[in-house]
């Protein structure tokens, strides 16, 4: 189903798989490789070449215009010392470790709600769906910083009932607070996928709880969650690589810049500052490899801890 | 994780339905009708209370955006003082002063837009689709190989590419050029799009391409004539989604454009907000509810691919 299970599922298959392609081998060789010519281009212009040409660029010194000066670790060794790169890691940590379990859990609660077979859940639907479409637009990251501007939509709305509100944009301690709360706003894709794995828990189950005289807080607790887990699992990893490299609204709302004091200065946000504001390609490929390998230890920390609470329905 | 392809809709069954919307909402339908039979005061104070937590949610989360729409009809100093949505009078001068601030028109962006959207489409659909054909229905040396490579470059972050990537297209002279935001395509690198199409061609009778076999056709033929018609839908999918994703793009576009002249809508957009410094809001929302219009446009009348797309594959 998922990218994600297709994954395991490759390595679970191994053992009789390998014996029935060495049988069919040879048969459509020339065929596949003419089909997927435009794939493997790709895979090595576009995406391999260039990850190890990073991979390199990472141990040098460059800036496009004199060719790259190797430098073994300095790269390394400079991001370690590097105050407004650890304060960018701190950023971007804090937007996805509040603002993916906040997203997650309104778009849970906003599928529970609408799965029981409501009336008009096409029009719900799509009012929730429609901002996750926009989110990651640049106008809607202008209007958001409007709405949260000192004179924006927020405090207009607060000052009716007499509370004078802050500069939440240029305010350092609840400018990244605005930026999660943008990404809250675009709950509406991961609920579409809640309430498609609602839809498979079997009705039976409720029914047996039911005549068992489970209350609905024990059927969700206990049929619900537990069923849903691989589903939440499965967000969970996407949410948590997709928020890692989030970008644009970072850049509109701060005005390019990160800013107030770096509270916005997400972790791209720097890199692109290094990389494309002042040339520094080598440190930009060392900042964007040590990107990859906090993804990617956070991807394995979720799969490990999934033997632990995502349960499967064998 | 195995089980996850049972607990699921198994994706033959859903991609193939998503020219029918109805048909997963039929478990829903079920329950409905066990409702009917104990319908009650109870149930229906339930059903009451539901319609309320969800008409609040629902009415929070589009208030800014119908706002927006509102105050780009309002005049300049009102989007200060107004957080009704209620207008006295319409102010279109936003709209035409919006349109012709920049160095271009307007619509000089969205035409821009408008051709790397098209050739995205057009490569998307074309590479993703010859490499899902052969993932989905042929035997090669290193296919699960490459599958698995796939599936990884889905969740790779374009970070670690990004600058090789820029200074290889700097180097061919492709930058403010249209071609690194379309060649990437023509080459398959959405990979996500690849994996949604093999699970898509997963879920196609082999018999119709065995009976296309007998008959003497070769791999192009039944991929042209027997899987590529019976795919229209991920095609669909995939069209819808590559547009809204490529109409948004904001990143590839930072990067590679920085001549006005080849600005796409949102780096038009940022440059707007650069150059009015708060004094044209009305106008700046004008044109940021313009280039909303397309998205919402196809959200309106491909929502139901929209929807099957990501409950099978999983993706924004």
């Amino acid at each position: 189903m998922s990218a994600i299970s297709e994954l395991s599922t490759l390595k679970r298959r191994k053992g009789p798989m390998t014996a029935a392609e060495k049988k069919a081998n040879g048969r459509d060789n020339k065929a596949a490789y003419i089909f997927l010519l435009p794939w493997l281009v790709g895979l090595v212009a576009i995406t391999v070449g260039p990850m190890l040409m990073s991979l390199y660029l990472s141990f040098t010194d460059y800036n496009l215009l004199q060719p790259p000066e190797w430098v073994g670790l300095d790269n390394f060794i400079r991001m370690f010392a590097d105050a407004r790169l650890h304060n960018s890691l701190g950023v971007t940590f804090t937007y996805v470790f509040v603002g993916v379990p906040l997203q997650l859990g309104v778009a849970l609660l906003i599928a529970l709600v609408l799965d029981k077979g409501l009336r008009g859940l096409p029009f719900y639907r799509s009012v929730f769906y429609l901002p996750s479409l926009l989110g990651g637009s640049v106008a809607v990251a202008i209007l958001w910083k409007q709405i949260f501007g000192t004179t924006g939509l927020v405090n207009q709305a607060l000052a009716m009932f007499g509370i004078q509100g802050p500069g939440w944009i240029s305010d350092p301690s609840t400018a990244l607070g605005s930026i999660v709360l943008l990404h809250v706003w675009t709950f509406g894709a991961p609920m579409i996928i809640f309430l498609a794995g609602l839809r498979q828990i079997p009705v039976m189950y409720y029914e047996a709880a039911k005549v068992d005289g489970a209350s609905t807080l024990q059927q969700f607790w206990r049929i619900t969650l537990p069923m849903l887990s691989p589903i939440i699992f499965f967000n969970l990893v996407l949410q948590i690589i997709g928020s890692f490299q989030s970008f644009t609204q970072a850049f509109i709302v701060s005005g390019g810049n990160g800013g107030p004091s770096d509270s916005t200065m997400f972790f791209t946000l720097y890199l692109y500052q290094k990389g494309f504001g002042q040339f520094d390609m080598g440190y930009a490929s060392a900042m964007a490899w040590f990107l990859l390998v906090i993804i990617g230890v956070f991807t394995a920390i979720n799969f490990i801890a999934a033997k632990y609470w995502v349960f499967y329905d064998d | 994780m195995t089980t996850k392809l049972e607990t699921l809709p198994a994706p033959d069954k859903n991609t193939a339905g998503a020219g029918k919307p109805t048909n997963h909402r039929k478990p829903a339908k079920r329950r409905e009708s066990r409702g009917t039979l104990a319908f009650s005061r109870a149930a229906r104070t339930r059903a009451l209370i539901k319609h309320g937590i969800l008409i609040l949610a629902g009415g929070l989360m589009i208030y800014p955006l119908l706002w927006m729409v509102v105050s780009s009809l309002r005049a300049n100093e009102l989007i200060f003082r107004e957080p009704g949505l209620w207008l006295n009078s319409l102010e279109m001068s936003n709209y035409t002063d919006g349109w012709s601030a920049l160095t271009h028109p307007f619509g000089h962006y969205m035409l821009n837009s408008a051709i790397v959207v098209i050739g995205s489409i057009l490569g998307n659909l074309i590479s993703c689709s010859m490499a899902a054909y052969a993932f989905a229905r042929l035997q090669f040396t290193g296919k699960k190989l490459f599958f698995g490579i796939m599936l990884l470059t889905i969740m790779l972050p374009f970070h670690v590419v990004i600058v090789p990537q820029y200074i290889l297209f700097s180097q061919i002279g492709w930058v403010n050029t249209f071609w690194p935001l379309i060649v990437p395509k023509l080459l398959a690198t959405d990979a996500f799009f690849v994996f949604l199409m093999v699970q898509f061609i997963r879920g196609i009778p082999k018999d119709l391409d065995e009976a296309a076999r007998i008959d003497g056709a070769g791999h192009p033929r039944i991929f042209l004539r027997v899987i590529l018609p019976l795919m229209v839908p991920a095609l669909a999918t995939t069209t819808i989604f590559t547009f809204i994703w490529t109409w948004n793009d904001f990143f590839g576009a930072l990067i590679y454009l920085t001549d006005p002249d080849m600005f796409t809508v949102p780096v038009a957009l940022r440059a707007f907000v650069d150059s009015q410094s708060a004094t044209s809001w009305g106008s700046l929302f004008a044109m940021s509810i313009v280039s909303l219009l397309p998205v919402f446009l196809v959200f309106l009348f491909g929502q139901r691919f929209l929807i099957k797309g990501i409950a099978t594959t999983g993706i924004k």
